[in-house]
Protein backbone atom coordinates (compact mmCIF):
# COMPACT_ATOMS: atom_id res chain seq x y z
CA UNK A 1 0.00 0.00 0.00
CA UNK A 2 2.86 2.32 0.72
CA UNK A 3 3.57 5.18 -2.01
CA UNK A 4 0.90 3.28 -4.04
CA UNK A 5 -0.13 6.56 -5.60
CA UNK A 6 3.00 8.05 -5.77
CA UNK A 7 5.38 5.97 -8.08
CA UNK A 8 2.87 6.73 -10.34
CA UNK A 9 3.53 10.32 -10.63
CA UNK A 10 5.81 11.21 -14.14
CA UNK A 11 8.82 13.50 -12.89
CA UNK A 12 7.63 16.92 -15.17
CA UNK A 13 5.14 14.85 -17.05
CA UNK A 14 1.51 15.84 -16.87
CA UNK A 15 0.51 14.18 -13.59
CA UNK A 16 3.47 16.11 -12.01
CA UNK A 17 1.46 18.53 -9.77
CA UNK A 18 -1.15 16.99 -8.70
CA UNK A 19 -1.61 15.39 -5.43
CA UNK A 20 -2.01 11.78 -4.12
CA UNK A 21 -3.32 10.39 -1.31
CA UNK A 22 -0.94 8.24 1.17
CA UNK A 23 -2.28 4.99 2.66
CA UNK A 24 -4.24 6.50 5.74
CA UNK A 25 -6.27 8.55 3.34
CA UNK A 26 -6.73 5.68 1.24
CA UNK A 27 -7.58 3.52 4.09
CA UNK A 28 -10.01 5.34 5.19
CA UNK A 29 -12.15 5.69 2.15
CA UNK A 30 -13.04 1.89 2.60
CA UNK A 31 -12.39 1.82 6.08
CA UNK A 32 -16.59 0.78 7.53
CA UNK A 33 -16.55 2.79 10.54
CA UNK A 34 -15.56 6.13 8.98
CA UNK A 35 -17.56 5.45 5.55
CA UNK A 36 -20.73 4.99 7.23
CA UNK A 37 -20.15 8.04 9.15
CA UNK A 38 -19.82 10.10 5.85
CA UNK A 39 -22.73 7.72 4.00
CA UNK A 40 -25.04 9.55 7.06
CA UNK A 41 -22.87 12.80 6.49
CA UNK A 42 -23.19 12.93 2.39
CA UNK A 43 -27.07 11.53 2.29
CA UNK A 44 -27.70 14.93 4.94
CA UNK A 45 -25.61 16.98 2.17
CA UNK A 46 -27.64 15.48 -0.77
CA UNK A 47 -31.06 15.74 0.74
CA UNK A 48 -30.14 19.70 1.27
CA UNK A 49 -28.77 20.25 -2.49
CA UNK A 50 -31.60 18.70 -3.37
CA UNK A 51 -34.23 19.98 -1.12
CA UNK A 52 -33.02 23.32 -3.02
CA UNK A 53 -33.81 22.30 -6.16
CA UNK A 54 -37.24 21.23 -5.98
CA UNK B 1 -61.18 15.42 -22.42
CA UNK B 2 -57.37 17.30 -23.59
CA UNK B 3 -54.40 14.85 -24.83
CA UNK B 4 -51.10 14.95 -23.87
CA UNK B 5 -48.61 13.38 -25.77
CA UNK B 6 -45.14 12.83 -24.70
CA UNK B 7 -42.31 11.90 -26.42
CA UNK B 8 -39.46 9.65 -24.69
CA UNK B 9 -39.95 7.17 -22.21
CA UNK B 10 -36.01 7.93 -20.51
CA UNK B 11 -35.74 9.67 -17.18
CA UNK B 12 -37.32 13.14 -18.10
CA UNK B 13 -40.09 11.82 -20.37
CA UNK B 14 -40.90 8.64 -18.00
CA UNK B 15 -41.13 11.58 -14.97
CA UNK B 16 -43.47 13.88 -17.11
CA UNK B 17 -45.47 11.00 -18.38
CA UNK B 18 -46.07 9.59 -14.67
CA UNK B 19 -46.63 12.52 -12.89
CA UNK B 20 -48.94 13.74 -15.02
CA UNK B 21 -50.57 10.65 -15.61
CA UNK B 22 -50.91 11.10 -11.72
CA UNK B 23 -52.09 14.49 -11.48
CA UNK B 24 -54.79 14.87 -14.15
CA UNK B 25 -56.53 11.03 -13.55
CA UNK B 26 -58.95 9.81 -15.73
CA UNK B 27 -60.00 13.37 -16.69
CA UNK B 28 -57.72 13.59 -19.57
CA UNK B 29 -55.45 11.38 -21.76
CA UNK B 30 -51.68 10.82 -21.11
CA UNK B 31 -49.57 9.19 -24.29
CA UNK B 32 -45.90 8.30 -24.31
CA UNK B 33 -44.86 7.59 -27.97
CA UNK B 34 -41.17 5.57 -27.46
CA UNK B 35 -39.34 3.64 -29.42
CA UNK B 36 -38.10 1.54 -26.78
CA UNK B 37 -40.12 -1.82 -25.29
CA UNK B 38 -38.11 -0.95 -21.98
CA UNK B 39 -36.91 1.54 -19.49
CA UNK B 40 -33.43 1.43 -18.91
CA UNK B 41 -31.81 2.68 -15.83
CA UNK B 42 -28.50 4.28 -17.61
CA UNK B 43 -26.07 5.30 -14.82
CA UNK B 44 -25.98 1.90 -13.82
CA UNK B 45 -25.04 0.72 -17.59
CA UNK B 46 -21.10 1.33 -16.55
CA UNK B 47 -21.83 -1.66 -14.86
CA UNK B 48 -23.03 -3.66 -17.00
CA UNK B 49 -20.34 -3.14 -19.32
CA UNK B 50 -17.96 -4.42 -16.71
CA UNK B 51 -19.85 -7.79 -16.29
CA UNK B 52 -21.16 -6.31 -12.63
CA UNK B 53 -24.98 -6.49 -13.57
CA UNK B 54 -26.84 -7.77 -16.14
CA UNK B 55 -29.15 -6.35 -19.05
CA UNK B 56 -32.23 -7.07 -17.08
CA UNK B 57 -30.83 -5.57 -13.77
CA UNK B 58 -30.95 -1.92 -15.80
CA UNK B 59 -34.05 -2.07 -17.42
CA UNK B 60 -37.75 -3.72 -16.76
CA UNK B 61 -40.74 -3.91 -19.85
CA UNK B 62 -42.61 -0.39 -20.11
CA UNK B 63 -45.99 -1.98 -21.32
CA UNK B 64 -47.08 -3.01 -17.72
CA UNK B 65 -46.16 -0.02 -16.05
CA UNK B 66 -47.83 2.39 -18.48
CA UNK B 67 -50.83 0.28 -18.19
CA UNK B 68 -51.09 0.73 -14.50
CA UNK B 69 -50.09 4.31 -14.62
CA UNK B 70 -53.34 4.42 -17.19
CA UNK B 71 -51.37 6.19 -19.80
CA UNK B 72 -51.75 5.59 -23.13
CA UNK B 73 -48.08 3.57 -24.29
CA UNK B 74 -47.15 3.77 -28.28
CA UNK B 75 -43.97 1.88 -29.06
CA UNK B 76 -43.40 4.11 -31.69
CA UNK B 77 -40.94 6.90 -32.60
CA UNK B 78 -41.92 10.27 -33.60
CA UNK B 79 -41.20 11.45 -37.12
CA UNK B 80 -42.55 14.75 -37.75
CA UNK B 81 -44.51 17.22 -35.65
CA UNK B 82 -46.98 19.40 -37.34
CA UNK B 83 -47.95 22.31 -34.80
CA UNK B 84 -50.87 23.67 -36.66
CA UNK B 85 -52.77 20.89 -37.80
CA UNK B 86 -53.15 20.42 -41.26
CA UNK B 87 -55.60 21.14 -44.29
CA UNK B 88 -59.10 20.57 -43.08
CA UNK B 89 -57.60 20.62 -39.58
CA UNK B 90 -56.56 22.93 -37.08
CA UNK B 91 -55.81 20.09 -34.25
CA UNK B 92 -51.93 19.69 -33.76
CA UNK B 93 -50.39 16.14 -34.43
CA UNK B 94 -47.57 14.07 -34.42
CA UNK B 95 -46.86 11.81 -36.71
CA UNK B 96 -45.04 8.17 -35.42
CA UNK B 97 -43.68 5.23 -37.12
CA UNK B 98 -44.30 2.01 -34.47
CA UNK B 99 -41.02 0.04 -33.93
CA UNK B 100 -42.82 -2.76 -31.84
CA UNK B 101 -46.58 -3.63 -30.69
CA UNK B 102 -46.91 -5.78 -34.00
CA UNK B 103 -47.20 -2.20 -35.97
CA UNK B 104 -43.41 -2.07 -36.86
CA UNK B 105 -42.91 0.41 -39.70
CA UNK B 106 -47.03 1.63 -39.53
CA UNK B 107 -47.20 5.35 -39.33
CA UNK B 108 -50.20 6.90 -37.15
CA UNK B 109 -50.85 10.45 -36.73
CA UNK B 110 -51.67 11.57 -32.87
CA UNK B 111 -53.44 14.33 -32.44
CA UNK B 112 -52.47 16.02 -29.33
CA UNK B 113 -53.76 19.54 -27.09
CA UNK B 114 -50.30 19.40 -25.16
CA UNK B 115 -46.49 18.09 -26.07
CA UNK B 116 -43.77 17.32 -24.20
CA UNK B 117 -40.76 16.50 -26.47
CA UNK B 118 -38.65 14.50 -24.04
CA UNK B 119 -36.70 12.24 -27.13
CA UNK B 120 -33.69 12.48 -25.72
CA UNK B 121 -30.37 12.27 -27.61
CA UNK B 122 -29.14 10.81 -31.34
CA UNK B 123 -26.37 8.97 -30.53
CA UNK B 124 -24.21 10.51 -33.31
CA UNK B 125 -21.58 8.31 -33.92
CA UNK B 126 -21.95 8.91 -37.89
CA UNK B 127 -20.08 12.25 -36.61
CA UNK B 128 -16.51 10.50 -36.24
CA UNK B 129 -15.62 8.68 -39.55
CA UNK B 130 -14.91 4.80 -37.73
CA UNK B 131 -16.47 5.38 -34.66
CA UNK B 132 -19.81 4.33 -36.09
CA UNK B 133 -22.58 5.12 -39.06
CA UNK B 134 -26.17 6.72 -38.88
CA UNK B 135 -27.09 3.20 -37.77
CA UNK B 136 -24.92 3.37 -34.84
CA UNK B 137 -22.46 1.77 -32.97
CA UNK B 138 -19.49 0.93 -35.49
CA UNK B 139 -17.02 -2.14 -35.50
CA UNK B 140 -13.97 -0.67 -33.67
CA UNK B 141 -15.11 0.89 -30.33
CA UNK B 142 -17.99 -0.24 -27.79
CA UNK B 143 -20.30 1.94 -26.04
CA UNK B 144 -22.01 1.67 -22.71
CA UNK B 145 -24.63 4.26 -23.98
CA UNK B 146 -27.42 1.80 -23.95
CA UNK B 147 -27.82 -1.50 -22.13
CA UNK B 148 -27.30 -3.73 -25.07
CA UNK B 149 -24.15 -1.60 -26.25
CA UNK B 150 -23.14 -2.42 -22.85
CA UNK B 151 -23.73 -6.07 -22.77
CA UNK B 152 -21.34 -5.66 -26.28
CA UNK B 153 -18.53 -3.96 -24.36
CA UNK B 154 -18.49 -6.47 -21.38
CA UNK B 155 -18.16 -9.29 -24.20
CA UNK B 156 -15.16 -7.54 -25.51
CA UNK B 157 -13.53 -6.64 -22.13
CA UNK B 158 -14.25 -10.07 -21.04
CA UNK B 159 -11.66 -11.17 -24.29
CA UNK B 160 -8.87 -8.70 -23.03
CA UNK B 161 -9.06 -10.08 -19.92
CA UNK B 162 -8.50 -13.70 -20.78
CA UNK B 163 -5.76 -11.89 -23.22
CA UNK B 164 -3.67 -10.44 -20.88
CA UNK B 165 -4.30 -13.63 -18.65
CA UNK B 166 -2.22 -15.26 -21.42
CA UNK B 167 0.56 -12.85 -21.14
CA UNK B 168 -0.80 -10.81 -23.59
CA UNK B 169 -0.93 -6.36 -23.06
CA UNK B 170 -3.37 -5.02 -23.50
CA UNK B 171 -4.52 -0.78 -24.43
CA UNK B 172 -7.75 0.63 -22.93
CA UNK B 173 -8.76 3.86 -24.70
CA UNK B 174 -11.60 5.63 -23.19
CA UNK B 175 -13.11 8.98 -23.34
CA UNK B 176 -14.91 10.99 -25.52
CA UNK B 177 -15.25 9.95 -29.44
CA UNK B 178 -15.60 14.16 -30.79
CA UNK B 179 -14.88 17.31 -29.54
CA UNK B 180 -18.40 17.88 -29.17
CA UNK B 181 -19.21 15.80 -26.61
CA UNK B 182 -21.16 15.73 -23.33
CA UNK B 183 -21.39 12.59 -20.64
CA UNK B 184 -17.82 12.70 -19.92
CA UNK B 185 -18.75 11.30 -16.63
CA UNK B 186 -20.27 8.17 -18.19
CA UNK B 187 -16.54 7.20 -19.46
CA UNK B 188 -14.99 8.75 -16.26
CA UNK B 189 -16.67 6.24 -14.13
CA UNK B 190 -16.30 3.66 -17.11
CA UNK B 191 -11.98 4.18 -17.58
CA UNK B 192 -11.93 3.61 -13.49
CA UNK B 193 -14.41 0.33 -12.86
CA UNK B 194 -12.08 -0.58 -15.87
CA UNK B 195 -8.88 -0.62 -13.82
CA UNK B 196 -10.98 -1.89 -10.81
CA UNK B 197 -12.41 -5.05 -12.20
CA UNK B 198 -8.36 -5.18 -14.12
CA UNK B 199 -7.47 -5.60 -10.36
CA UNK B 200 -9.70 -8.48 -9.37
CA UNK B 201 -8.70 -9.77 -11.71
CA UNK B 202 -5.44 -9.97 -10.85
CA UNK B 203 -4.51 -8.22 -14.71
CA UNK B 204 -3.57 -4.43 -13.79
CA UNK B 205 0.48 -4.78 -14.22
CA UNK B 206 -0.89 -6.10 -17.99
CA UNK B 207 -2.81 -3.04 -19.17
CA UNK B 208 -1.96 0.23 -20.08
CA UNK B 209 -5.01 2.69 -19.57
CA UNK B 210 -5.51 6.00 -21.70
CA UNK B 211 -7.96 8.78 -20.97
CA UNK B 212 -8.95 10.38 -23.74
CA UNK B 213 -11.50 13.71 -23.73
CA UNK B 214 -12.41 16.73 -25.23
CA UNK B 215 -12.11 18.87 -21.93
CA UNK B 216 -9.69 21.44 -21.71
CA UNK B 217 -8.97 20.42 -18.36
CA UNK B 218 -9.37 17.15 -15.78
CA UNK B 219 -12.73 17.14 -13.89
CA UNK B 220 -14.91 19.87 -16.11
CA UNK B 221 -17.18 17.41 -16.77
CA UNK B 222 -19.18 19.33 -19.35
CA UNK B 223 -19.51 21.70 -16.33
CA UNK B 224 -16.96 23.82 -16.51
CA UNK B 225 -15.33 21.96 -13.07
CA UNK B 226 -16.58 22.79 -9.96
CA UNK B 227 -14.75 23.77 -6.75
CA UNK B 228 -15.61 21.74 -3.76
CA UNK B 229 -15.00 22.57 -0.21
CA UNK B 230 -11.77 20.14 1.60
CA UNK B 231 -9.20 20.92 4.24
CA UNK B 232 -10.36 24.02 4.42
CA UNK B 233 -9.49 25.29 1.03
CA UNK B 234 -12.29 25.91 -2.12
CA UNK B 235 -10.65 22.85 -4.45
CA UNK B 236 -11.09 22.68 -8.03
CA UNK B 237 -12.00 19.43 -9.69
CA UNK B 238 -9.05 19.14 -11.59
CA UNK B 239 -7.01 18.67 -8.73
CA UNK B 240 -9.15 15.70 -7.21
CA UNK B 241 -9.84 14.32 -11.11
CA UNK B 242 -5.99 14.57 -12.03
CA UNK B 243 -5.26 13.20 -8.38
CA UNK B 244 -7.69 9.97 -8.86
CA UNK B 245 -6.19 9.35 -12.56
CA UNK B 246 -2.54 9.50 -11.05
CA UNK B 247 -3.11 7.25 -8.53
CA UNK B 248 -5.07 4.65 -10.65
CA UNK B 249 -2.14 5.13 -13.33
CA UNK B 250 -4.47 6.03 -15.99
CA UNK B 251 -2.45 8.61 -18.68
CA UNK B 252 -4.53 11.11 -20.37
CA UNK B 253 -4.84 13.32 -23.28
CA UNK B 254 -7.09 16.41 -23.05
CA UNK B 255 -8.51 19.22 -25.19
CA UNK B 256 -8.65 16.54 -27.65
CA UNK B 257 -11.18 15.83 -30.81
CA UNK B 258 -11.19 12.59 -32.38
CA UNK B 259 -11.40 13.10 -35.71
CA UNK B 260 -11.20 9.67 -36.92
CA UNK B 261 -11.50 5.91 -35.91
CA UNK B 262 -9.67 2.75 -37.22
CA UNK B 263 -9.68 -0.54 -35.63
CA UNK B 264 -6.94 -0.24 -33.43
CA UNK B 265 -6.21 3.55 -33.84
CA UNK B 266 -7.73 6.75 -32.95
CA UNK B 267 -6.42 10.05 -34.75
CA UNK B 268 -6.97 13.16 -32.56
CA UNK B 269 -6.72 16.85 -33.00
CA UNK B 270 -5.79 18.74 -29.76
CA UNK B 271 -6.57 22.05 -29.37
CA UNK B 272 -3.15 23.62 -29.84
CA UNK B 273 -3.89 22.19 -33.18
CA UNK B 274 -1.32 19.47 -33.09
CA UNK B 275 -2.52 15.51 -34.60
CA UNK B 276 -1.71 12.51 -32.60
CA UNK B 277 -3.10 8.91 -32.63
CA UNK B 278 -3.74 6.53 -29.80
CA UNK B 279 -3.67 2.82 -30.16
CA UNK B 280 -5.90 0.46 -28.76
CA UNK B 281 -6.91 -3.28 -28.43
CA UNK B 282 -10.08 -2.12 -26.20
CA UNK B 283 -12.28 1.35 -27.12
CA UNK B 284 -15.09 3.04 -25.33
CA UNK B 285 -15.34 6.57 -26.53
CA UNK B 286 -18.91 8.16 -26.03
CA UNK B 287 -20.16 9.69 -29.08
CA UNK B 288 -21.35 13.10 -29.76
CA UNK B 289 -25.23 13.76 -29.23
CA UNK B 290 -28.09 15.25 -31.59
CA UNK B 291 -31.33 16.08 -32.00
CA UNK B 292 -33.25 12.59 -32.94
CA UNK B 293 -34.20 14.82 -36.26
CA UNK B 294 -38.00 15.37 -35.46
CA UNK B 295 -39.30 17.53 -38.57
CA UNK B 296 -41.68 20.04 -38.33
CA UNK B 297 -44.35 21.28 -40.78
CA UNK B 298 -46.86 23.83 -41.03
CA UNK B 299 -50.72 23.81 -41.90
CA UNK B 300 -49.54 23.82 -45.37
CA UNK B 301 -47.31 21.54 -45.51
CA UNK B 302 -44.31 23.92 -45.47
CA UNK B 303 -41.38 23.01 -43.60
CA UNK B 304 -40.75 24.56 -40.07
CA UNK B 305 -38.20 22.51 -38.83
CA UNK B 306 -35.84 25.69 -37.99
CA UNK B 307 -38.57 27.65 -36.35
CA UNK B 308 -38.99 24.65 -33.80
CA UNK B 309 -35.73 23.29 -33.64
CA UNK B 310 -31.96 24.38 -33.06
CA UNK B 311 -29.84 23.84 -35.84
CA UNK B 312 -28.59 20.75 -33.36
CA UNK B 313 -32.03 19.12 -33.93
CA UNK B 314 -32.82 20.36 -30.45
CA UNK B 315 -36.52 21.98 -29.28
CA UNK B 316 -36.28 25.69 -28.95
CA UNK B 317 -37.37 26.42 -25.63
CA UNK B 318 -37.71 29.89 -23.52
CA UNK B 319 -33.87 30.18 -23.42
CA UNK B 320 -31.88 33.08 -25.00
CA UNK B 321 -29.98 32.06 -27.55
CA UNK B 322 -29.02 35.33 -28.62
CA UNK B 323 -26.27 35.41 -25.62
CA UNK B 324 -23.15 35.30 -28.69
CA UNK B 325 -20.05 35.31 -27.53
CA UNK B 326 -18.84 33.54 -23.83
CA UNK B 327 -18.30 37.17 -22.51
CA UNK B 328 -21.60 37.51 -23.05
CA UNK B 329 -22.92 34.43 -21.43
CA UNK B 330 -25.12 34.26 -17.89
CA UNK B 331 -27.24 32.49 -16.06
CA UNK B 332 -30.01 34.25 -16.87
CA UNK B 333 -29.89 32.87 -20.64
CA UNK B 334 -30.90 29.29 -19.18
CA UNK B 335 -34.90 28.51 -20.27
CA UNK B 336 -37.01 28.48 -16.80
CA UNK B 337 -39.88 26.93 -18.42
CA UNK B 338 -39.45 25.02 -21.26
CA UNK B 339 -42.21 25.83 -23.37
CA UNK B 340 -41.34 26.75 -27.39
CA UNK B 341 -41.52 30.71 -27.73
CA UNK B 342 -43.31 30.02 -31.18
CA UNK B 343 -46.32 27.46 -30.31
CA UNK B 344 -47.31 27.62 -26.59
CA UNK B 345 -49.11 24.21 -25.83
CA UNK B 346 -45.03 22.61 -26.89
CA UNK B 347 -42.44 21.89 -24.20
CA UNK B 348 -39.23 20.09 -24.17
CA UNK B 349 -37.54 18.13 -21.14
CA UNK B 350 -34.01 17.01 -20.04
CA UNK B 351 -31.52 16.47 -23.12
CA UNK B 352 -34.04 17.27 -26.03
CA UNK B 353 -34.21 20.77 -24.97
CA UNK B 354 -31.88 23.32 -27.38
CA UNK B 355 -29.14 24.98 -24.03
CA UNK B 356 -28.72 28.37 -25.15
CA UNK B 357 -25.18 27.82 -25.27
CA UNK B 358 -22.25 25.39 -23.41
CA UNK B 359 -21.22 25.47 -19.50
CA UNK B 360 -17.69 25.08 -20.41
CA UNK B 361 -15.26 27.78 -21.87
CA UNK B 362 -15.78 27.78 -25.97
CA UNK B 363 -12.32 26.57 -27.47
CA UNK B 364 -11.19 26.07 -30.64
CA UNK B 365 -7.91 24.67 -31.90
CA UNK B 366 -5.79 27.22 -34.61
CA UNK B 367 -7.41 25.19 -37.28
CA UNK B 368 -10.73 26.57 -36.12
CA UNK B 369 -12.05 22.97 -35.03
CA UNK B 370 -14.04 23.14 -31.79
CA UNK B 371 -12.87 21.24 -29.04
CA UNK B 372 -14.87 22.03 -25.85
CA UNK B 373 -18.00 19.80 -23.71
CA UNK B 374 -21.41 20.66 -24.49
CA UNK B 375 -23.82 20.76 -21.60
CA UNK B 376 -25.44 18.14 -19.58
CA UNK B 377 -28.78 17.77 -19.27
CA UNK B 378 -29.18 14.34 -18.16
CA UNK B 379 -29.63 12.65 -14.30
CA UNK B 380 -31.32 14.48 -11.70
CA UNK B 381 -31.58 17.84 -13.43
CA UNK B 382 -33.86 15.89 -15.98
CA UNK B 383 -36.12 14.79 -13.65
CA UNK B 384 -36.49 17.52 -12.19
CA UNK B 385 -37.64 19.77 -15.65
CA UNK B 386 -39.71 16.69 -16.55
CA UNK B 387 -41.68 16.99 -13.54
CA UNK B 388 -42.13 20.67 -13.55
CA UNK B 389 -42.96 20.79 -17.00
CA UNK B 390 -45.54 18.04 -16.33
CA UNK B 391 -46.66 20.50 -13.70
CA UNK B 392 -47.28 23.24 -16.07
CA UNK B 393 -49.01 21.22 -18.46
CA UNK B 394 -51.06 19.69 -16.38
CA UNK B 395 -52.35 23.09 -14.73
CA UNK B 396 -52.57 24.78 -18.38
CA UNK B 397 -55.39 21.46 -19.01
CA UNK B 398 -56.95 22.06 -15.58
CA UNK B 399 -56.98 25.67 -14.59
CA UNK B 400 -56.84 27.27 -18.23
CA UNK B 401 -54.16 29.11 -20.77
CA UNK B 402 -53.57 31.14 -18.41
CA UNK B 403 -52.15 29.17 -15.52
CA UNK B 404 -48.92 29.94 -14.00
CA UNK B 405 -46.08 28.04 -15.73
CA UNK B 406 -43.46 26.12 -13.14
CA UNK B 407 -39.75 27.01 -13.75
CA UNK B 408 -36.89 24.63 -13.42
CA UNK B 409 -33.74 26.61 -14.19
CA UNK B 410 -30.77 25.01 -14.54
CA UNK B 411 -29.03 28.01 -13.23
CA UNK B 412 -31.15 27.73 -10.01
CA UNK B 413 -30.83 24.26 -9.23
CA UNK B 414 -28.75 22.25 -8.02
CA UNK B 415 -27.79 18.29 -8.58
CA UNK B 416 -26.29 15.49 -7.02
CA UNK B 417 -24.33 13.20 -8.77
CA UNK B 418 -22.57 9.61 -7.65
CA UNK B 419 -20.07 9.02 -10.13
CA UNK B 420 -18.83 5.31 -9.55
CA UNK B 421 -14.82 4.29 -9.45
CA UNK B 422 -15.31 0.55 -9.03
CA UNK B 423 -18.31 -1.64 -7.86
CA UNK B 424 -18.19 -4.02 -4.65
CA UNK B 425 -20.11 -3.93 -1.42
CA UNK B 426 -16.82 -3.65 0.29
CA UNK B 427 -14.16 -2.79 -2.26
CA UNK B 428 -16.02 -0.14 -4.05
CA UNK B 429 -15.81 3.47 -4.11
CA UNK B 430 -17.60 6.07 -5.77
CA UNK B 431 -16.77 9.80 -5.72
CA UNK B 432 -20.09 12.15 -4.62
CA UNK B 433 -20.63 15.13 -5.52
CA UNK B 434 -23.02 17.62 -5.34
CA UNK B 435 -23.15 21.07 -7.48
CA UNK B 436 -24.96 23.85 -6.72
CA UNK B 437 -26.11 25.71 -9.35
CA UNK B 438 -25.44 23.33 -12.28
CA UNK B 439 -24.95 26.19 -15.13
CA UNK B 440 -22.28 28.70 -12.88
CA UNK B 441 -23.92 32.14 -11.84
CA UNK B 442 -20.42 34.83 -11.93
CA UNK B 443 -22.91 37.42 -10.53
CA UNK B 444 -24.43 35.67 -7.66
CA UNK B 445 -21.24 33.96 -6.89
CA UNK B 446 -18.61 36.28 -7.87
CA UNK B 447 -14.99 33.45 -9.05
CA UNK B 448 -16.46 30.09 -9.04
CA UNK B 449 -20.01 30.57 -10.62
CA UNK B 450 -21.24 28.54 -7.24
CA UNK B 451 -21.91 28.30 -3.71
CA UNK B 452 -19.55 26.31 -2.13
CA UNK B 453 -21.32 25.80 0.96
CA UNK B 454 -23.52 23.32 -1.10
CA UNK B 455 -20.90 22.20 -3.91
CA UNK B 456 -18.48 19.34 -2.58
CA UNK B 457 -17.36 16.20 -3.26
CA UNK B 458 -15.22 13.13 -1.82
CA UNK B 459 -14.24 9.74 -2.79
CA UNK B 460 -14.99 6.63 -1.18
CA UNK B 461 -16.72 3.68 -0.23
CA UNK B 462 -19.76 5.54 0.96
CA UNK B 463 -20.59 6.98 -2.34
CA UNK B 464 -20.69 3.05 -3.52
CA UNK B 465 -23.39 2.49 -0.73
CA UNK B 466 -25.55 5.83 -2.53
CA UNK B 467 -24.90 4.92 -5.76
CA UNK B 468 -25.98 1.42 -5.96
CA UNK B 469 -28.97 2.61 -3.36
CA UNK B 470 -29.81 4.60 -6.01
CA UNK B 471 -29.90 2.54 -8.50
CA UNK B 472 -32.74 0.27 -7.04
CA UNK B 473 -34.47 3.34 -5.58
CA UNK B 474 -34.81 4.77 -8.89
CA UNK B 475 -35.60 1.57 -10.47
CA UNK B 476 -38.17 1.40 -8.22
CA UNK B 477 -39.62 4.97 -8.61
CA UNK B 478 -39.72 4.11 -12.05
CA UNK B 479 -42.37 0.95 -11.60
CA UNK B 480 -44.48 3.40 -9.62
CA UNK B 481 -44.27 1.13 -6.96
CA UNK B 482 -46.25 2.11 -3.75
CA UNK B 483 -44.70 5.53 -2.26
CA UNK B 484 -43.25 6.25 -5.86
CA UNK B 485 -43.99 9.77 -5.40
CA UNK B 486 -42.03 10.37 -2.49
CA UNK B 487 -38.69 9.70 -3.99
CA UNK B 488 -36.99 13.13 -5.18
CA UNK B 489 -36.18 13.33 -8.86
Amino acid sequence: MSKYGEKNIKAYGNNFTTMTPGPFARWMRTCLIWQFLRFIAINIKMIVVVGKSH
Amino acid sequence: MARLVVLGGGVAGHTAATFAAKWLGSEHEVVVVTPNAKWNWIPSNIWVGVGEMSKEDVTFDLAPVYQKAGINYKQAKAVSINPEGKEGSDKPFVTVEFTGQGKVGETEEVQYDYLINATGPKLNFAATPGLGDANGLGEFTVSVCTADHAVHANEEFQKTIEKMKKGERQKFLIGTGHGMCTCQGAAFEYIFNIEHELRKAGVRDMADLQWISNESFLGDFGVGGLHMKAMGFAVSSRIFAESLFAERNVEWTIGAHVNKVEKGKAHYELLDGSMGEHEFDFAMLIPPFAGVGIKAYDKAGEDITATVFAPNGFMKVDANYAAGAYENWKASDWPRTYQNPTYKNMFAAGIAFAPPHGISKPMSSPNGTPINPTPPRTGMPSGIIGKAVAHSVCDLMTKGESAHLHEASMAEMGAACVASAGKGIFTGTAAAMTIYPVVPDFEKYPGTGRDTDYTFGEIGLAGHWIKHILHHLFIYKAKLNPGWTLIPE
